[in-house]
């Protein structure tokens, strides 16, 4: 077992509270995370990657419980085997493509993938050397994964990826958030209500508003 | 990639507000390196010029014109003392050495000083080249004056009436080059030394012409024998009765502090000045406007450390989105705290390199444009230890300035910033 949530609650402050249902994955296994907007999807998806602390519950990845550490530890072992996928790309304007990864390397303190092998796999190879304002919104978001593969997380968590690109992009997306994660062996859990990726991703679990 | 590389990316992805909080605080501290450098420079020199000099004596007047006159030429002098009176005061035995100075012409700007050997010894000068003068109108160049004119030993000139440029020229007699000193950074290199005897025979050739403030008398004179040796010490020998300028004295013994200025003050038509009182005298009057610029800079300084607040408060705004990300992908609150205050600090710090050459340059101008001046004599690119201290100010304003963004960044909350989108 790689991955395992159970028992997780949460209540945003004066609301009620949410009650998630439990997941587990296998190496290079993926799920989906499915939901009306507002029913508390985003909410599990920081529960996961210990952005968010869960009042009950804990998290358990590669034996380690994320929902029991703190600080410092949690944000270098988010850094070091979590990868995060956001619903925008959210790249660092300040630097180009390259530097962007080697932000992960650097604050994950860890080497992960060679960072112009990565970039090449995704079709960005020659985009090394360029702005991210120059980039495509397809572009950017492939970029953003390259950014949450480059330390070879043991978890790949992606917000709604898809949710602003095309048809032919959100497949390529998909495909490429399989495969890598396949190729280095790491639980994948998308988060998403876009009906496009669900012909991709047979597992799901279902986040539902009390 | 690190943090350093990190925070100089997101300075440089906004230069122009970079730009200018770093010119503010440049400009700010430049003027306090400035003022430090003169400061400094000009008290050094002051004193320096004036070693040696316990009493300057003239023509009744104003005491602090005497001594910018007497010591630094620099004012124009108060007018003229008889020689008699003056050689009396020479056999007062609290008077250790007495100094006669015939002042009044000039060569481009360049003052003409009648005087004898003593004077030169008294900054310790040495010939670059040539001999001292030993007949009339023989003069020696201080090194200054030989850059700018370009005059070798046996070059000649025609001195000008007056103290200042574009004055009549004396056509009558020319001054011939005998010799060239060595720069030593003092007044010397601005002057040209020569004999009183060659001041007096200058004046007497045109009489008529001349104002009274001259060193001449218009008296009927005797035949100047241009081929007698002229006096290298103590006062020059003269049949008539002649003026002086100035006499620059060295006390004996410290009781002479006491008595002697009082002596000349009440006793005799002259006037006695201290160069060290009037120097603390004039520094205080000074006083005022260095604080008033100081206090400029200050202010300047608080502008730009208010400037560097509110573009790193407003650059986090924006960048709230990027902390969140940083943090998402491994960077603990402590990076993010440290990467605000490194902007902050390498802003400024970049603000106090700049500062600092800008002062030695707005130094560098000033003295370029006042080329005869005392202020001409200064050095603009020699570094003090307090600049040092210009640079921990500076980044004490980064520290100060970043605090507040910092502390903001600490406390930004990853999961609402990612899904506020």
């Amino acid at each position: 077992m790689l991955f395992e949530s159970r028992n997780l609650k949460y209540s945003h402050p004066g609301q009620q509270s949410l009650t998630f249902p439990d997941i587990t994955l296998h190496p290079g296994e993926s799920m989906l995370v499915l939901g009306k907007s507002g029913s508390g999807k985003t909410t599990l998806l920081n529960l996961l990657a210990g952005l968010l602390k869960p009042e009950t519950g804990e998290v358990r990845l590669a034996e380690q419980n994320l929902a029991a550490m703190k600080g410092q530890k949690l944000d270098l072992f988010r850094g070091k085997e979590i990868g995060i996928v956001f619903q925008k790309p959210h790249l660092l304007a300040a630097l180009n493509v390259k530097e962007n990864l080697q932000m992960a390397h650097f604050f994950g303190k860890k080497k992960g993938q060679n960072i112009e092998q990565l970039l090449e796999e995704l079709g960005l190879g020659k985009k090394a050397k360029s702005s991210v304002l120059t980039l495509s919104e397809g572009e950017a978001q492939r970029v953003s994964i390259a950014r949450a593969l480059a330390n070879s997380p043991k978890l790949i968590l992606a917000d709604e990826p898809t949710s602003s690109l095309d048809d032919e992009n959100t497949e390529k997306v998909i495909k490429l958030l399989k495969t890598q994660a396949a190729k280095i062996g790491a639980a994948l859990i998308i988060v998403t209500h876009d009906h496009r990726v669900k012909a991709h991703v047979p597992n799901f679990v279902e986040v539902k508003a009390l | 990639m690190n943090l350093f590389k990190l925070s100089w990316k997101y300075l440089t992805f906004r230069p122009l507000s970079t730009g200018l909080n770093v010119f503010l605080l440049a400009l700010g501290l430049a003027i306090i390196t400035v003022l430090l450098l003169i400061q400094d420079q000009f008290e050094k020199k002051m004193n320096q010029d004036a070693a040696g000099i316990d009493l300057v004596v003239g023509a009744k007047g104003s005491p602090l014109q005497l001594i910018l006159a007497g010591v630094y030429h620099i004012d124009f002098p108060t007018g003229n003392i008889p020689m008699d009176e003056a050689q009396k005061l020479s056999r007062n035995r609290l008077v250790k050495n007495i100094i006669p100075m015939a002042l009044g012409d000039n060569y481009q700007g360049f003052r003409i000083v009648g005087t004898n050997y003593d004077y030169p010894a008294l900054y310790g000068a040495k010939l670059q080249d040539g001999k001292l003068w030993e007949k009339p109108f023989e003069v020696v160049l201080g090194a200054e004056v030989a850059v700018k004119s370009g005059y070798q030993v046996g070059d000649e000139f025609l001195g000008s009436h007056g103290i200042s440029v574009g004055s009549h020229e004396h056509d009558a007699n020319k001054f011939i080059v005998v010799g060239l000193l060595e720069r030593k950074g003092n007044v010397l290199d601005r002057l040209i030394l020569t004999s009183v005897e060659s001041i007096w025979y200058t004046h007497d050739e045109g009489g008529e012409v001349e104002s009274s403030d001259s060193t001449a008398n218009y008296e009927e004179h005797q035949a100047i024998n241009l081929q007698e040796s002229v006096a290298i010490s103590g006062f020059p020998k003269s049949a008539e009765s002649r003026d002086l300028t100035t006499l620059l004295i060295q006390y004996r013994n410290p009781m002479a502090a006491i008595q002697l200025p009082r002596l000349i003050n009440s006793g005799t038509s002259m006037q006695a000045a201290s160069p060290s009182f009037e120097m603390s005298r004039l520094f205080e009057l000074l006083g005022v406007g260095i604080t008033l610029l100081q206090g400029l800079a200050v202010v300047i300084i608080g502008i730009s450390g208010l400037g560097i607040f509110i573009a790193l408060y407003n650059s986090l705004k924006e960048r709230k989105y990027d902390l969140a990300i940083l943090r998402a992908i491994g960077a603990s609150r402590g990076q993010l705290l440290l990467l605000i205050f490194l902007e902050g600090i390498m802003l400024t710090f970049l603000g106090a390199i700049l500062g600092i050459l800008l002062g030695h340059t707005f130094l560098w101008v000033i003295i370029s444009q006042n080329e005869q001046g005392v202020v001409g004599s200064l050095q603009s690119w020699i570094f003090l230890k307090q600049e040092l201290w210009i640079v921990v100010y500076a980044l004490v304003v980064g520290v100060l300035a970043s605090i507040i963004p910092a502390y903001a960044a600490y406390q930004t909350s990853i999961a609402k910033q990612l899904t506020k989108a």
